[in-house]
């Protein structure tokens, strides 16, 4: 019996691909977001609201990953920017290579801030860098405080929290200061915004967040 | 129904494995693999018995139709930079559970690694 020897990663092929997107986005000065969450969360009003906080003043491009339909890309059409849907086919998450493939549909010259929504999955898309600058795991209090406990892989690879639906909070069993204190025990270093697309709460913080985050 | 099981990421994780090993050793010698060594991490959001039921899946009538792999789980272990104890965590959390701190380090339980291929003499 003969044994080979060897210490790699599962996933170091999506990862080359991921350093490859992220240098490309480094060259271009472009800040690329991996939105991420269960589905029914809220990513896609996030964004819509983001959209409309943000135009005219920020180059703004999108890339939707769905299982199934362009439904979530129709919505960010409306504003004008420049998106691609990529549809998985009963894939649960984005890979590097998709997202590769996708930038050959955007003009790069012409975005300076790229936002990715993957697919709604809080499990797999923990393991697939994109080559994105920040993770954002989003939450709703619909969901309930226990989620990040439920789900470490995410809230630990994440960066920022947005808790979205803020709104609901009088409707619905969950506090949010537990969730904020679970949200951190997991990952002590979550920068975390609390929104809510029907009001607009929140948004114009989250947004002063991105400008910040922009490359003059 | 099977297919909503191997639609998980362990599909895809699986065809990375065998990626791995078909770059590894030589394509007539694949039907020689006896086993694939793997390490995985118990925070690594991969479930073993469905990474193995994929691997089966995508390997049956291949070369690779009698190879097993034998997964290694790593616990989810933390080191507190202040007390200095280490601790294995059941859950995601990294707070300290002897002195609280949230200052910690992550010692092991992230790993997803193929470690070994094992060959069969000819």
């Amino acid at each position: 019996m003969s044994v080979i020897t060897l210490e790699r990663k599962v996933l170091e092929k999506n990862d080359e691909v991921a350093q490859q997107n992220r240098a490309l986005f480094q060259e271009r000065g472009i800040f690329v977001l991996n939105l991420v969450s269960s589905p029914g969360s809220g990513k896609t009003s996030i964004l819509e609201r983001t959209i409309e906080h943000l135009a005219g003043s920020v180059r703004i491009g999108v890339i939707e990953g769905d299982v199934q339909t362009d439904l979530d890309a129709q919505r960010i059409a409306r504003f004008n920017i420049p998106v691609v849907q990529l549809v998985t086919n009963g894939s649960c998450h984005l890979d590097a290579k998709l997202v590769q493939d996708a930038l050959q549909h955007f003009d790069l010259n012409s975005i300076e801030l790229l936002i990715i929504e993957n697919v709604g999955n809080l499990v797999c898309p923990a393991n697939y860098d994109l080559g994105e600058a920040l993770k954002v795991v989003v939450v709703s209090v619909t969901e309930g405080d226990d989620k990040p406990l439920k789900y470490p892989a995410m809230f630990r690879n994440a960066s920022i929290l947005i808790i979205n639906k803020i709104d609901l909070l009088p409707y619905v069993n969950c506090s949010i200061e537990l969730l904020r204190s679970n949200a951190l025990k997991i990952n002590p270093q979550l920068e975390i915004f609390e929104t809510s697309c029907t009001t607009n709460a929140g948004i114009p913080e989250w947004c002063a967040w991105i400008r910040r985050h922009l490359k003059s | 129904m099977c297919c909503y099981i191997i639609a998980m990421h362990e599909l895809s994780i699986a065809h990375n494995v065998v990626e791995i090993v078909s770059k590894a050793v030589k394509t007539d010698e694949l039907s020689r693999v006896l086993k694939i060594k793997m390490k995985i991490g118990a925070m690594a959001g991969v479930v073993p018995e469905s990474l193995d039921f994929s691997f089966k899946a995508i390997t049956a009538g291949t070369s690779l139709a009698n190879t097993k792999l034998v997964i290694e789980y790593i616990p989810f272990r933390i080191r507190c930079e202040k007390c200095g104890v280490i601790t294995e965590m059941e859950s995601g959390v990294i707070e300290c559970p002897q002195c609280g701190s949230s200052s910690t380090q992550i010692i092991s339980g992230q790993e997803l690694l193929v470690t070994e291929i094992e060959l069969e003499d000819d």
